[in-house]
């Protein structure tokens, strides 16, 4: 085996998004274990919603990633429990996603019972281009399923950001 | 290496890796541990998990089918996210009834006959309007929301991460759909009219949601689902309608494989490219 000069969890990690190219999936939180043994490594990553289709394409660039990195054997596998949550975003994912012009999601709160209707709009977002917090929210689905639109009132420029789920 | 993620899928043509959503799809479930645990009845499961995966399908394909018809951009993206998040649970549902009875999701998918899906009639009827989208989403999404909290804690461990999946998702699904359902109910006299309209038309659908049935692995009481309802119709301005439920055929109906006579339509078009080319993969 070609000696690996880094590990297998930084390689993994540093695989980027394909919706979110700013983060990488060690950022979003999906990358859940590496395991490495002898010259294998076996790779665990959790989709963010059920249908998202990038998971076969990041398990693809993973697994491409870590054989250029030297390891012969590798395995990507997926688990579904616990489920994600956009909380796993790390601090630095959250700047990233800031810097990049998408708002980061606010902390979930989750309460045991009923999941309770919510008829009033969610809490406004912060803007990312002016910090404003004086937003709404245009619409509870973007481009991708884990974003939604907003459009700030102090600057007037619509904006994205990571739905809190 | 490539900044862009893509940018090496579209340049290296291999059998394995192709350009994005190219060469079949993998095992939504590939990796994870589908033992059925001892105790409990594989073939119930599989049947189980089939009821509810086409349930998720039949309805994904219904909203689909109003992609680029939409009033806004908005509530395309917004309809097509929660048909993805749809598909997606049906997949995962297909895959885990797969895995016991030894077919691919493709299989159950694209080659049963209408008479061997087990979904609830609800989704199979055409809406007439955006009133009937966003009232069928509603009735749909809390029900279901219902049945997944439920399912969360199932003895299955992956039937039992599905539902806690589905359960964020169907969230956001319920919210969307009450929140235009106040819209228009409390808007203008049309609107009102329009909005009263869709949910008698949806009504007669509601009963067999909660009809007891052998299929059923957890069950919820309509009362769950009802105080949800109520709340948004009071917010609306609207009325439940009173309507009597459409009638079981010789005491059968979606569960049993008994159709509304739209359903063949729907399984003929969803069908149609694979079963036309049986062996292809994309």
């Amino acid at each position: 085996m070609v000696s690996a000069p880094v590990a297998a969890w930084d390689v993994a990690a540093a695989t980027p998004d394909p919706e979110l190219p700013m983060l990488t999936i060690g950022d979003l939180g999906i990358l859940r274990a590496v395991d490495e043994m002898a010259d294998q490594v076996v790779v665990t990553i959790t989709p963010t919603y059920s249908g998202c289709p990038a998971m076969r394409e990041i398990s693809a660039d993973v697994e491409r990633r870590l054989r250029l990195a030297g390891w012969r054997a590798v395995e990507v596998r997926t688990a579904l429990a616990p489920a994600w949550s956009s909380d796993w975003i790390t601090v630095e994912g959250s700047r990233k996603l800031a810097e990049a012009g998408v708002a980061p999601p606010s902390p979930v709160r989750r309460a045991h019972g009923p999941v309770p209707l919510t008829l009033d709009p969610r809490p406004a977002a912060t803007c990312p281009r002016c910090g404003s917090a004086e937003t709404t929210e245009t619409a509870s689905f973007g481009a991708t399923a884990c974003r939604s639109l907003h459009r700030c009132a102090a600057c007037d420029e619509p904006f994205e950001a990571v739905k809190p789920i | 290496m490539t900044e862009n993620p893509y940018g090496w899928l579209a340049d290296e043509h291999t059998d394995d890796h192709r350009w994005a959503f190219g060469t079949g799809f993998t095992d939504p479930l590939a990796g994870i541990d589908t033992t059925v645990p001892a105790g409990l009845d594989a073939g119930a499961l599989a049947t189980f998990c089939l009821a509810l995966g086409d349930d998720a399908l039949v309805y994904s394909h219904r909203l689909q089918e109003w992609m680029t018809r939409m009033p806004e951009l908005e509530e395309e993206t917004a309809i097509a996210n929660i048909a993805l998040d749809l598909l997606g649970q049906a997949r995962m549902l297909l895959a885990r009834a797969g895995a016991i009875v030894g077919k691919s999701e493709d299989e159950l998918a694209f080659f049963r006959h209408e008479h061997e899906f087990r979904n609830v009639r609800l989704v199979e009827p055409s809406d007439h309007d955006f009133a009937e989208l966003v009232g069928r989403l509603l009735v749909f999404a809390t029900w279901r929301l219902a049945l997944f909290e439920r399912l969360a804690e199932h003895a299955d461990p992956v039937l039992a991460a599905i539902g806690a999946k589905g359960v964020n998702e169907l969230t956001y699904h319920r919210d969307y759909a009450a929140q235009w359902v106040v819209r228009l109910g409390d808007g203008t006299e049309l609107s009102r009219q329009r909005m009263q309209t869709a949910l008698v038309n949806l009504w007669p659908y509601l009963d067999e949601l909660f009809r007891p049935h052998d299929v059923d692995l957890v069950t919820i009481q309509r009362g769950e689902v009802d105080v949800v309802l109520d709340t948004v119709f009071a917010t609306a301005g609207l009325e439940r309608p009173d309507v009597p439920a459409r009638a079981l055929v010789g005491g059968r109906a979606g569960r049993d494989g008994v159709h509304t006579e739209a359903l063949g339509y729907l399984v003929a078009e969803l069908q149609s490219v694979a079963r036309a080319h049986p062996d292809a993969t994309w």
